[in-house]
């Protein structure tokens, strides 16, 4: 069944990259083989976990031996409004006895537990690789459950060694149009409801965003999964407009929820101030498409010329500080190219970027953008980003965390893009943010000092 | 004192917010303190990337962590093809000194036998027999943390180390537990070079997770006691094994060579201090340094001053078992009351513990146990629950993310738990000198045991 799954999810027709590929590409899935000893990155596990998280009034419990939970619960910085149930790590903590007599007795148990404990509105359970190994019929435990405890018991089937973080994020969509969307009516609805899918309100970004929605007299019905509750993500269907965030990752949300219940979809980011014009723009038009007020369309204007504005102005008096400053962008897709044009205009100069993760679409996108010197690398390992940076070929890296320490130990700045950052980048405020926290680390006086030979080093006199 | 109640375990079946740590992560840690390694997971990459954030959370260093990236198929047909291959990508890429296995859930429940693989690449793989290679078997699903920590050093002796006919004087060798920071371990060289004694420390992760600056960048560990010193141990006149759960490793590195091993269960506390410094004077034939003997009477001194802060005082504890030991039997000695001991998993030193409730448990039986605590001491993960109940946290061990120089912290020796004294005291008296506190106090007719205005209040 998960076998099926998985190939469902290669051949997901609304991904461009895949209907790109062969018949038989299409099957091998879209995940590069891992090279052992040279694999780098998360599970099909994590991915799911990652995407289902951020629903913050569920339980979310994992079966599976304490390596799953145990090393990585309270690692993410995804914000909750008000439950914190989310924040908190269930697990059944398999032991020896558990995989010689199976482990479904004590999931049930375990399930049990926290519904009479913490009373959720439901359990998401995560299968891992070793419950997978050994039968545990998880979907069964689920479906039992359900209808003994009388409360949603949601099957999440992403073990581990079924792929990467990306396929994991796509079978949590999965899992949430099998068990959940469609599930609950809202009490009422308008004309301008939307579900936004694939933002995951990491440190707060929707609460950029969102006021602005509200400004316009857009509802956001129900966010995937950001500061989500399970309720409002039941009734994601019942939105006029899907929003699917992060392109591909969960962009099979979005095409099934247009199959099912006729609610058209688009692709947008929040990330640079171009794109999230661009964003309320199509956001507003298909809404009036689907019958809402043509007012909104004026009141989108409104707010982007007000905005728009207003960013500019205040990223103003950084251009002369960023005068000359050379950025290594290294992330993986389009997500952060949509912030390359805003950086350039505050006066950063952006030298070059990794297309490891980047389609070719991404990338003649880059090259029609930045013409044909740009120097873009597609594997460009640690020792020889150690390198240019220690020869100064740049000012500032800007990457995820996995970078971090190449740019520390060459003693250059970094800023974090990824999901561990404490800051919120997107919308119209986050262009301004991201600006502050570069200006804030390339204007450090610790980079003289830490750059300093030690006097042991130096001949005396020379200090 | 009330009588000591003692679970040997709990009876949920649901884990909430846990305390355990996997055995792999424990073998990767003691990896890390030897030079030029590379700790490899034979599991799903999932297994080494959560593995890998905590570590790197913790140290604010980058940590070397590679995967034999198993998947559906090799997870079921076997996993040798991609232990080779993962083996000969990091030699031709990093060429490490040492690389160290560490089995998962998912290899060791389909059985992979690593005694046999270890054979079956040794012999297809003539050519890197410089390499050193330790297997260690460590399953997600049984032990802990510490368990697979003690598993490694096991491993790295059993693979590196070789017998000698030959005696260096003043050679020492130090297993050093995982309860010991990277600052513990630098201020334990101090201390024993003092003597003029030289030691070899494994694993020795103040060289290696102390914030080095490299001159160029390097993919493996960067420092650690090398692979030669390891070798050399059999030349050494003791060895000192710091922990419970080094206790194996001490016995297999006397059996292999003879050196005689010194067994301490703690290295915090007065007491305890005294008996190292004992062990290393006996050991040299000197007199103990003046520095440590001023470090013994200021310790003396913290005691006598902070002794008010603690007396009484209700403490729980949720941390490694060697470390909850080394910290409860302190702050008994201290006076203070150790109202919960929790331990992530089963072993040896529960049985020493002196706690008025052991429990193998997690971060929510703390919270349940630590309602009325004055206050608890555990890792990061404790800050959510001891906020929910408005305890203060102390924070020591391992994962420790939401402090700078987490793995700096020294409490060993005079100097060290000398620091730890502080630290708590510390916490306690700002309480007691909030005046709100104060107030509430006298209201309930009470004291507020600062014994007798200390603080510097007015309370008699």
């Amino acid at each position: 069944m998960l076998q099926e799954k998985l190939q469902e999810v290669f051949n997901e027709p609304g991904c461009s990259t895949n209907q790109a590929k062969s018949e038989k590409e299409r099957k091998k899935g879209c995940s590069k083989a891992l090279k052992p000893g040279a694999a780098a990155g998360g599970c099909a596990y994590d991915g799911a976990m990652i995407a289902l998280q951020p629903i913050a009034d569920a339980a979310h419990l994992v079966h599976g031996p304490i390596a799953c939970l145990g090393n990585s619960w309270d690692n993410r910085g995804t914000k909750s409004s008000g439950a914190q149930l989310y924040r908190t790590g269930f697990t059944t903590d398999m032991s020896e006895l558990d995989i010689i007599h199976g482990g479904e007795k004590k999931l049930y148990k375990a399930i049990k537990e926290v519904i009479q404990q913490y009373d959720p509105p439901a359990v998401f359970v995560y299968q891992t690789c070793v419950p997978a190994m050994i039968g545990d019929d998880v979907e069964a435990v689920c479906k039992f459950a359900a209808k003994k405890l009388g409360k949603p018991v949601i099957p999440v089937m992403a073990p581990g060694f079924v792929g990467s973080k990306n396929l994991g994020n796509k079978l949590a969509g999965e899992t949430l149009l099998d068990h959940v969307i469609g599930t609950v009516e809202p009490e009422h609805t308008t004309p301008t409801d939307i579900c936004i899918v694939g933002e995951y309100n990491l440190a707060g970004e929707l609460w950029l965003v969102k006021p602005l929605l509200e400004e316009i007299g857009i509802r956001l019905l129900s966010c995937i999964s950001g500061d989500g509750r399970y309720n409002e993500v039941a009734m994601a269907h019942r939105a006029r407009l899907t929003m699917v965030v992060c392109s591909q990752a969960l962009v099979n949300v979005g095409r099934k929820m247009q199959e099912r219940w006729g609610i058209p979809y688009f692709e947008g980011s929040f990330y640079g101030v171009s794109d999230m014009s661009d964003t309320l723009r199509t956001m507003t038009r298909m809404l009036v498409e689907r019958g809402a007020d043509t007012a909104i369309i004026d009141r989108a204007e409104s707010v982007i010329a007000r905005e728009e504005s207003r960013v500019w102005r205040r990223l103003e008096p950084y251009k002369p500080r960023f005068e000359g400053k050379r950025v290594l962008l290294f992330t993986g897709g389009v997500k952060s190219w949509s912030m390359v044009s805003a950086l350039e205009g505050a006066g950063l100069t952006i030298v070059g970027t990794s297309t490891k993760k980047s389609t070719t679409e991404d990338k003649d996108r880059i090259k029609k953008m930045k013409g044909e010197e740009f120097h873009q690398w597609d594997d460009l390992k640690p020792k020889d980003i150690y390198k240019m940076l220690r020869e100064s070929e740049a000012d500032i890296l800007m990457s995820g965390g996995r970078s971090q320490f190449i740019a520390l130990k060459a003693k250059v700045p970094w800023l974090d893009l990824n999901q561990e950052r404490h800051t919120a980048f997107a919308g119209y405020d986050g262009i301004v943010n991201l600006c502050e926290e570069i200006d804030k680390t390339l204007s450090n006086p610790i980079w003289r000092q830490v750059r300093l030979p030690a006097p042991w080093d130096t001949k005396s006199g020379e200090v | 004192m009330g009588t000591i109640q003692r679970f040997p375990h709990s009876a949920k079946a649901a884990a909430t917010n846990p305390l355990k740590m996997s055995q792999p992560l424990g073998a990767a840690l003691a990896f890390l303190g030897v030079d030029r390694s590379m700790p490899l997971f034979h599991g799903s990459q999932g297994c080494t990337a959560f593995g890998l954030v905590l570590l790197v959370r913790h140290f604010r260093e980058a940590i070397p962590l590679q995967t034999t990236a198993m998947d559906q198929v090799s997870t079921i047909l076997g996993g040798y093809d991609n232990l080779e291959q993962a083996l000969r990508t990091i030699h031709e890429r990093n060429a490490p000194a040492l690389i160290g296995v560490a089995t998962t859930g998912v290899t060791e429940t389909k059985g992979e036998d690593m005694g046999g693989q270890y054979n079956l690449f040794r012999q297809r793989n003539p050519g890197l027999a410089d390499l050193k290679l330790v297997f260690a078997n460590t399953p997600d699903f049984s032990g802990g943390f510490e368990d697979g920590f003690g598993k490694a050093v096991t491993g790295i002796i059993e693979e590196v180390v070789q017998p000698s006919t030959t005696t260096v004087k003043g050679q020492v060798n130090v297993l050093a537990g995982c309860q010991l920071t990277p600052g513990d371990i630098e201020e334990l060289r101090d201390l024993i070079e003092g003597f003029g004694l030289s030691p070899i420390f494994l694993p020795d992760l103040s060289l290696s997770m102390s914030g080095r600056q490299p001159t160029d960048f390097t993919a493996t560990s960067l420092g650690g006691v090398t692979v030669e010193r390891i070798a050399a141990m059999g030349a050494s006149e003791a060895t000192l094994v710091v922990g419970e759960h080094m206790r194996i490793a001490g016995a297999a590195l006397e059996l292999k060579t003879d050196v005689r091993s010194i067994f301490f269960d703690r290295l915090t506390g007065l007491e305890a201090s005294d008996r190292l410094i004992r062990t290393l004077s006996d050991l040299s034939g000197r007199p103990v340094p003046a520095r440590v003997r001023r470090q013994r009477e200021s310790l003396v001194d913290a005691m006598l001053d902070g002794h008010f802060f603690f007396s009484r005082k209700r403490i729980a504890v949720a941390l490694e078992p060697d470390l909850l030991f080394a910290v409860t039997s302190f702050l008994g000695e201290m006076g203070a009351e150790v109202i919960a001991a929790v331990s992530p998993t089963q072993t040896a030193v529960l049985e020493k513990l002196k706690a008025a409730t052991v429990m193998v448990g997690d971060h929510s039986d703390v919270e349940t146990l630590a309602r009325d605590a004055d206050l608890i001491v555990s890792n990061s993960h404790g800050r959510q629950g001891a906020a929910r109940i408005g305890v203060p946290l102390h924070r020591m061990g391992l994962p420790m993310f939401d402090r700078l120089g987490a793995g700096l912290k020294i409490n060993v020796g005079y100097r060290g738990t000398r620091e730890l004294l502080c630290e708590i005291g510390n916490l306690f008296l700002s309480r007691e000198m909030d005046h709100d506190e104060h107030h509430a106090d006298q209201r309930d007719g009470q004291s507020h045991g600062c014994g007798g205005g200390s603080c510097g209040c007015s309370a008699g």
